[in-house]
């Protein structure tokens, strides 16, 4: 285990160490201590290294993540594992907005809550949010799965494409051209699979399935008047 | 891109330290807002007095004699207390409008900052810490302030266009975001006999706070109103002479976090800013919710 002191040693430091570990497959384990808000902690990295951030962090924690394990024993700012490829990223606390956004892979477990515009524009990454998440997430959804143990708020799934939406609690609204779908056999594997990773306490059966009606992906000539 | 902090005190042994507290929060919010800062801060109240906040670019010309030539205007005693390009006028209660026409005749280049009880705004161009330190905002007392780091969008980087706003006595309001239909408002609220000075969009939110209340409107009813009548981004956190409030537009996409502990309530675009005040490990943390106006009080 090595522990790294951010406040004292600052951020370069930290991402270009974490960095020089990309390719290969040293399985080490690093802890940040003294976070305190920071930008930008643990971005890019490409090896299976596990990281443990002790506290909070700021903008963009965890960013392009490619195989590596980081956990936030803490809340995090905007932007966490943004655009994620692989690997699995676990906050603890709470998620500021856009956590997870264009996320391409891999696994965003947060405890707490996420707020505005989570998992928006995803392109195939997992989402589980213990808590509830805010508005307009997973706008723009292309692939993955968000699963929300709590309630979701206003626009859940606007102009969404493949991505699949689990929501346990209540959907304050849906965005244009998603509507609840029927939960079949598949997405209760599916289901049951994301939530033993996650390690949440839930049921799939308890879950309701949204998704696209696909009514957007062609253009439709009764709408030109709408341009 | 702006960055605000904002403490609010619950425990009066805090008090001494609001000044301190409040510098370093906003210092590390420079990289939000390099161009200017700015800072209002809640002090003691003197029975039947009220402070008058005046700012100068020639601030020795200005506030020589000025004191005297007010207190003979006003046929009253006043007091000046200088700091760097600010002044704090002392006149008694009631005189405050009475002042300001007289200020406006004395020393017509002067701006006058803030008026109320015992609300102080000192804001310049220039880098947080140097704004900071040529008022010597961490050797100031209070009960609560707002600080706020500039970057411009919306108007040119000057003192006027520079946060906090006072929205009228002991009010005052810092901004982040932009509003897109100040103009149109800044006309209505001008043909309704409103003052604004200036081309910046945030004086029209503070404007229009002032008009709300002017008619009648509690601070919590005129922060509702901004939902339904300002177009734009917005987190605005307001201070009133015992009270804090917050509000965030529906959409939100400008950063805010707060925390509540029994000692404060803190605000700051960033939990960076938060990092160093006494009990945050163990503070209530969150993101304040869009649409939903907050509000504490002495």
């Amino acid at each position: 285990m090595q522990t790294y002191d951010l406040e004292a040693n600052g951020l370069r430091g930290l991402n270009s160490a974490l960095q020089e570990l990309n390719g290969s497959s040293n399985k080490t384990a690093w802890e940040i201590v003294n976070p305190k808000g920071s930008h930008a902690i643990a971005v890019g990295l490409n090896s299976p290294v596990e990281v443990t951030v002790k506290g909070s962090t700021g903008y963009y924690c965890a960013g392009m993540n490619q195989q590596a394990t980081v956990r936030v024993e803490g809340s995090v700012g905007p932007g966490v594992a943004e655009n994620m490829m692989s690997g699995t990223v676990i906050v603890e606390g709470d998620a500021s907005q856009y956590a997870g956004a264009t996320g391409h892979g891999g696994l965003l477990v947060i405890k707490g809550n996420a707020s505005s515009r989570c998992g928006i524009s995803m392109k195939g990454i997992d989402i589980v949010v213990h808590g509830n998440i805010g508005h307009m997430c997973a706008f723009m959804g292309q692939a993955g799965n968000l699963v929300v143990l709590g309630d979701a708020g206003d626009a859940l799934g606007d102009s969404c494409y493949e991505a699949r939406f689990f929501v346990r609690g209540s959907v304050k609204s849906l965005g244009a051209d998603c509507i609840e779908k029927e939960m079949r056999p598949e997405h209760i594997e599916i289901l049951k699979d994301l939530l033993a990773r996650a390690g949440a306490d839930a049921k799939p059966e308890e879950f309701k399935r949204y998704g696209s009606a696909r009514k957007l992906y062609n253009f439709d000539v009764d709408n030109a008047q709408a341009y | 891109m702006c960055g605000i902090v904002g403490l609010f005190l619950k425990d009066k042994s805090l008090e001494p330290k609001l000044g301190d507290m409040l510098t370093d929060m906003l210092i590390t919010m420079t990289d939000r807002g390099p161009d200017s800062a700015g800072i209002a801060i809640y002090g003691s109240e003197a029975g039947g007095r009220t402070k008058l906040t005046v700012q100068s670019d020639a601030p020795d010309e200005a506030f020589d004699g000025l004191d005297g030539a007010l207190a003979e205007a006003l046929s009253t005693d006043v007091s000046i207390r200088v700091i760097d390009t600010h002044a704090v006028l002392d006149v008694p209660a009631g005189k405050s409008e009475e002042a300001r026409a007289a200020l406006a005749e004395l020393r017509p280049g002067m701006r006058v900052m803030s008026a109320g009880d015992t609300i102080e705004i000192y804001k310049e161009v220039g880098l947080p810490e140097k704004v900071a330190e040529r008022f010597n905002v961490r050797g100031m007392s209070g009960t609560h302030g707002i600080g706020h780091t500039r970057m411009a969008t919306e108007s040119a980087v000057t003192t006027e266009g520079a946060h906090p706003f006072s929205t009228g006595s002991d009010q005052c309001l810092v901004h982040n975001g932009s509003l897109s239909n100040h103009n149109s408002l800044r006309r209505k609220l001008q043909r309704d006999g409103v003052r604004i000075e200036s081309q910046n969009d945030t004086e029209v939110g503070a404007a229009y706070l002032t008009w709300k209340m002017q008619h009648g409107a509690t601070l919590g009813e005129a922060l509702e109103g901004t939902l339904e009548d300002l177009d734009g981004f917005f987190n605005f956190v307001v201070g009133t002479k015992d009270g804090f409030g917050v509000v965030r537009d529906p959409i939100a996409c400008k950063p805010a976090v707060m925390a509540e502990t029994d000692q404060y309530v803190a605000f700051g675009s960033e939990y960076r800013a938060l990092v160093n005040l006494p009990g945050i490990e163990d503070a209530r943390v969150w993101e304040p919710e869009p649409a939903t106006v907050y509000f504490w009080n002495h």
